[in-house]
């Protein structure tokens, strides 16, 4: 063990043979300074399972809901079970029986969907994660009132508090108990250490081994092609060439990317605007893509009613979901952008 | 001359019976060989030699014609300042897997194995995988915190690491999740979909015990934390001691400054286990005494035991091996010599010895291993195969210096049953049918 640290020592023994080993340690330990406490209190934000490091502060269930249908709903869904973007947070499959044992009994069922309130052990990660990473698009912009809030929001929804709640440093280790998996880890497996010892060890058989060698999985045909024509995935020359899976009307002789069908793309401008989260280029993800709302409004001049649509967002044009409205863009970058949809190009 | 399904005009073809026809070889193999096929098998081994003859002498006219490369100035030095792969290299890059996530920011895109040779993988084909997306960070505005349990909490820039004493050191990187789609049935369809979120690289930084011992960590603590500066802030519970061993706190990618997709200006190295420890764009360090249950390790990267526990902080990367060539998705040309090549690696040491079974695992023998083989880096493995167009299994199997095998499908499966998503370290099958085409199957 120790085995630099024991290097780094020999090293300065060896050098304490000349009169330099004395300037050497004292100039190597001159880089890097002393932290300072605003410093510290700045980036040393993690909440533990034992809520070290958790700040002062309270939030309602009530004050969470309107949080999550302005910044989070977009993506999770208004209830936290939208499976559109991420794994859904909530969604059922918890029992009154879980939140008394501790253990979540339909994470044995193959048939349900692991959810994040099904899985997490320890309250403390949740809002550690809201807190340093969210919303998606404009991450650590949350105060810390409006993370107990929405920690306190997704609470009710997972039927762990009840809706007048309100959640505080106070009394989160109450929380803490009810949490429906909270026995649900173990740490008793191979794989933390790389002295471990492991739980499943292969056979060391060479010849005629007792194997069933029946193939009983692969891919049907019409999954082969799903990943693109493996013909263009290989080097096209030398003893391995790609399989043809494309139907013979999408082979091409050479590899092409997909067509770029809007003359000029603002790819910075759209991604540092958090616009990229929800649209692509040319398919619809969360939000349609860029390339069908340009299809949409061409020859209507409907570039401020775009801009309209982008600071205010919407609901109901391109289906259910909601479009949060984009209220922190700076106007020129709204007009920009909204130019550039009803006219494909970035100057007037 | 009789044809062969499988022949190539230009490709010579040393065993005689290519050149029957499939007709007659069916014939022959069904009915024995009489008096008018055996005139028949004369006549055809008659025309191959014609053949064979004709081969030989025919001019290649890439020999006799001058190429065009060969009667023109070439380019400038310095025409590409950064240099690219040739133009004829165009298929070898990155891919995602469509469907396998919802959004590009946190998502994957798998290294083409099956295109790659020896076990340094280029920076530029380095898989990516990233929480909240990529960003590019200017070296002059990061700095690297060491807090937490120590005596004296400091704060680096990345001019005082690129100062210190630096070590160099090969080391894989491979996801946790590398091959998690593949515990339940085949799901895809090439190398590149399941083994491609594994690399290797030379690393170069600065140790991370040197940095640990100035700040004067607790001798007594037992956790490490290690932060991005990244949106996601990616936090990750870094086994302590084992890190003092051999963490590096890196800036360096096989001899150049890591790409921004792989944490410019800094990550953390942490060899042998899985890369969502290696925690790229490091802003900080925090020395501790218990686990931190990060969203990363309480709700993702759990791996779900059949008994509806998760197994938390598990990070070692376990041995395993895979065929990258041939592979599924490529296709035999001919029958004849190949050289089957793949990669194995071991979170908790170095490779002691790969074995090839080409009939599905029920008999083994010892592949070559290439080069230097270094502790919790890639070893390239060959093998020698002569293919006589019956159909295959293909499977590789290591052993590491622990006297650790690396397992059959079957039995991982039997222990920790087929939705735990991380560390399928399980034996590959490719399966080579008598066409030639390869393609990704299991057994059991």
């Amino acid at each position: 063990m120790f085995r630099w640290a024991r290097s780094w020592m020999i090293g300065l023994i060896f050098l304490g043979s000349n009169a330099f080993a004395g300037d050497y340690l004292l100039a190597l330990n001159a880089l890097g300074r002393t932290a300072t406490t605003a410093e510290l209190s700045a980036w040393d934000i993690d909440v533990r399972p034992d809520f070290t490091g958790l700040p002062v502060g309270a939030g309602s269930v009530e004050q969470g809901e309107v949080l999550w249908l302005d910044q989070c709903a977009s993506c999770h869904g208004d209830f936290g079970d939208s499976n559109e973007v991420f794994s859904p947070i909530v969604l059922g499959n918890i029992t009154e029986n879980d939140i008394q044992t501790g253990r979540v009994a339909a994470l044995t069922d193959p048939a349900v969907v692991r959810t994040t309130f099904m899985k997490v052990a320890t309250l403390s990660t949740v809002w550690d994660y809201i807190n340093r990473a969210m919303p998606w698009t404009a991450p650590k912009s949350l105060a810390v009132d409006e993370v107990y809030a929405l920690v306190a929001y997704l609470l009710n929804l997972a039927y762990i508090v009840d809706e007048d709640f309100v959640l505080s440093d106070k009394n989160i280790r109450d929380v803490q108990a009810l949490m429906p998996n909270r026995n649900g880890m173990t740490e008793d497996h191979g794989l933390w250490s790389v002295n471990g010892v492991p739980d499943v060890v292969g056979s060391a058989c060479t010849t005629n081994c007792a194997v069933n060698t029946t193939v009983t999985s692969s891919l049907p045909d019409y999954a082969m092609n799903a990943h693109g024509n493996l013909r263009d995935q290989m080097r096209d020359y030398g003893p391995f060439p790609g399989v043809q899976t494309a139907p013979a009307a999408q082979r091409s002789e050479s590899q092409s990317t997909p067509s770029d069908t809007l003359d000029q793309r603002p790819d910075d401008l759209l991604s540092v605007s958090g616009c990229t989260a929800c649209h692509q280029m040319n398919k619809a993800l969360v939000g349609p893509g860029f390339s069908a709302i340009r299809d949409r409004y061409a020859g209507q001049d409907a570039a401020i009613y775009l801009a309209n649509k982008i600071k205010q967002g919407g609901q109901g044009v391109w289906g259910s979901m909601p479009m949060p409205a984009m209220t922190k863009l700076d106007d020129t970058v709204v007009e920009t952008l909204a130019l550039w949809l009803a006219s494909g190009q970035l100057n007037k | 001359m009789p044809t062969h399904a499988s022949h190539q005009e230009g490709r010579l073809r040393p065993a005689p019976e290519s050149f029957l026809s499939d007709e007659l070889i069916s014939e022959v193999s069904q009915k024995g060989v009489d008096t008018q096929r055996r005139q028949l098998l004369r006549g055809a081994f008659a025309g191959a030699l014609a053949g064979v003859s004709g081969l030989v002498i025919a001019d290649d006219p890439n020999i006799i014609e001058v190429p065009e490369w060969s009667r023109s100035l070439g380019k400038a030095v310095a025409t590409n300042p950064y240099g690219h792969p040739s133009i004829f290299e165009a298929n070898n890059i990155r891919r995602q897997s469509p469907g396998l996530t919802q959004t590009d920011q946190a998502s994957v895109a798998f290294t083409p194995l099956q295109n790659l040779f020896g076990c340094i993988t280029p920076s530029g084909l380095h898989f990516e995988r990233h929480h909240q997306g990529w960003v590019d960070i200017d070296p002059r505005r990061h700095r690297l915190m060491v807090n937490g349990l120590v005596k004296e909490p400091l704060v680096f820039t990345v001019e005082d690491l690129l100062r210190m004493p630096s070590v160099s050191r090969m080391h894989f990187l491979e996801c946790g999740a590398n091959t998690a789609l593949e515990w339940g049935n085949s799901a895809v369809p090439t190398v590149q979909y399941t083994h491609g979120m594994l690399s290797g690289s030379e690393w170069t930084g600065v140790p991370l015990s040197l940095l640990l011992e100035r700040a004067g960590y607790d001798q007594n603590a037992n956790y490490l934390l290690a932060e991005g500066a990244d949106g996601s802030g990616m936090t990750r519970t870094i086994n302590l001691a084992e890190a003092l061993e051999d963490a590096i706190v890196a800036y360096g990618q096989n001899g150049e400054m890591l790409r921004p997709e792989q944490g410019y200006p800094l990550r953390l190295v942490v060899p042998g286990v899985q890369g969502v420890s290696w925690v790229k764009w490091l802003r900080r360090l925090e020395v501790g005494n218990k686990p931190y249950a990060t969203k990363d390790e309480a709700s993702h990267y759990v791996d779900l035991m059949p008994n509806g526990q998760l197994r938390q902080y598990t990070a070692i990367q376990e041995a395993k091996s895979v065929i990258t060539a041939p592979s599924a998705g490529q296709k035999l040309l001919s029958q004849g010599y190949y050289c089957i090549t793949g990669l194995a690696w071991s979170g908790r040491g170095s490779v002691r010895k790969v074995e090839v079974s080409v009939d599905g695992g029920r008999n083994w023998q010892e592949a070559r291993l290439e080069g230097q083989v270094s502790t919790k880096m890639l070893t390239r493995f060959n093998f020698d195969w002569v293919w006589r167009g019956e159909p295959a299994l293909l499977q590789s199997r290591v052993h590491d210096d622990t006297g650790y095998i690396q397992p059959q499908r079957a039995a991982l499966v039997a222990q920790r049953g087929t939705r735990s998503i991380y560390h399928n370290n399980a034996i590959q099958t490719w399966r080579v049918s008598p066409s030639g085409e390869v393609d990704n199957v299991q057994v059991g």
